[in-house]
């Protein structure tokens, strides 16, 4: 078999091990009382007031873009460093460019307050 | 010793050809046996380990830890777990119902398919794949998709915000975690896990690697949300953070993966940094087990020693520490190696 099939048929096999823990439990546990009282989301003691899907800080979105950025960088920079011996000098001056431009985009971001929480 | 496990294998393979089974199906057979194996160990070893977890904060906290049932407590988490099974299923009014009951059965399966390419003992991958350390940095971020499907499913608040803490720390020490590993991929020449093992025959690259080393470790350690890092589900504020809402099966699919992700990354770790199955004497699958073992009590002696990290500390750590660091890191060590060649060594 070739590894990508492998891998496929592991899946597919691991898919039935939370199916199957599931399924056991099924069969363990009671059937739930059900009440509204029992369903509501967990407050401490009072109810939960207010939509709880809310909008959050903007924040966490610079954070998410700075982080897309870079991890864009990440899948460059993976290959090149698979062939990095192979390529010689050329490859080392190649990345110092790339660093090189990836540490101005980390300091652009941290100069504007992207990487400020609060 | 050394041959054992490999050579059930074999025998397996060679008795069921014997009985007329095509090469395709006994392998097919024995895929099935290594993932029986793999899942069986995985979840008798998380009971083991949560015993022992407790143990060790109760021994650094001074206190006994489980001593009830059996010799040192042992069955205390054999009890946990029944007790588990048998616990009411309750999803609260408001949940999204798919989210909510597909993220902890996805959390598991991510878990689990990061054990395909980890070499347990000589040749002793699942898959020898060519990619494979490429294959468990991508597969093991999804569980970050896991933990936000489990927050926003729940409809709570607590819930959402740890599930948003948990994304926001996932993520940002994801990028320290996979800089971090490049300078051995450097030095190595390739992504495939056996050839890195391999490449540690004379000296372990937690020597020639130093602050990649740390800068892995702390990053490991926040991506498993573990203390000192576990501010996405810190007790104390969040009640559960990501899982509050979950219970019984439920809620221990995730205990489980959390514990199957740290075997899995400590078991990456002594891979990359500490000579993975080499040693002396021992068979080799036994050297990884110690191995990968002393770098989870490890991980727990963080835990209980070191109080958690405020939520901007953490965020500022990665991004104006451990990023700056690792990239620093790729240019020495690349420096290094242009230097090696240029004396000739």
């Amino acid at each position: 078999m070739s590894d990508q099939a492998t891998i496929g048929i592991f899946l597919l096999l691991t898919l039935a091990f939370p199916a199957g823990a599931m399924a056991a439990a099924w069969l363990f546990r009671p059937a739930p009382i059900q009440s509204a009282e029992k369903r509501t989301p967990y407050e401490c003691g009072v109810d939960t007031r207010g939509p709880s899907w809310m909008r959050f800080r903007v924040n966490y979105f610079l954070y998410a873009l700075v982080f897309l950025a870079f991890d864009v960088e990440t899948i460059f920079l993976y290959p090149w460093a698979v062939r990095f011996q192979a390529l010689g000098l050329f490859a080392f001056v190649e990345m110092l460019v790339f660093i090189a431009i990836l540490a101005l985009g980390l300091w652009y971001a941290w100069k504007e307050g992207a990487l400020q929480w609060y | 010793m050394e041959e054992l496990i490999l050579d059930i294998g074999r025998w397996l393979v060679s008795g069921l050809q014997g009985l007329g089974l095509s090469a395709a199906w006994a392998d097919l057979v024995l895929l099935l046996v290594q993932w029986g194996c793999i899942v069986g160990i995985v979840t008798a070893n998380v009971i083991v380990l949560i015993w022992l977890e407790r143990k060790v904060s109760g021994f650094i906290q001074q206190r006994l830890g489980p001593n009830r049932l059996g010799p040192y407590g042992v069955f205390q988490t054999v009890a946990d777990a029944m007790k588990l099974m048998t616990k009411e299923d309750i999803i609260p009014s408001g949940a999204d119902r798919t989210l909510f009951v597909l993220a902890p059965m996805l959390f598991i399966i991510v878990a689990v398919m990061l054990y395909v390419v980890l070499p347990m003992g000589r040749d002793m991958a699942i898959v020898d794949l060519n990619v494979g350390l490429f294959y468990f940095i991508s597969v093991g971020s999804l569980s970050t998709i896991c933990l936000l499907m489990a927050g926003w499913g729940s409809h709570n608040k607590w819930s959402l915000l740890g599930a948003m803490r948990s994304v926001a720390q996932m993520v940002s020490y994801e990028i320290p975690l996979a800089f971090s590993l490049l300078g051995v991929v450097m030095i190595v020449g390739s992504l495939n896990l056996g050839d890195i093992v391999a490449a540690q025959q004379r000296v372990w690259f937690v020597l020639l690697q130093p602050v990649a080393f740390v800068v892995f470790f702390v990053a490991a350690t926040a991506e498993l949300n573990r203390g000192p890092f576990d501010m996405p589900e810190a007790e104390q504020e969040l009640t559960a953070g990501a899982f509050t809402e979950y219970t019984g099966m439920r809620w221990a699919l995730f205990f489980l993966a959390e514990y199957t992700n740290l075997v899995a990354v400590s078991a990456l770790a002594s891979t990359l940094f500490l000579g993975g199955w080499q040693g002396p004497l021992l068979p080799s699958w036994l050297w990884i087990i110690v191995k990968t073992y002393l770098v989870m009590l490890v991980f727990m002696w963080l835990r209980w020693t070191f109080p958690r990290i405020r939520m901007d500390h953490l965020m500022s750590l990665s991004w104006k520490v451990l990023i700056p660091v690792s990239l620093a890191n790729i240019v020495v060590t690349g420096a290094g190696l242009e230097l090696f060649r240029a004396m000739g060594w």
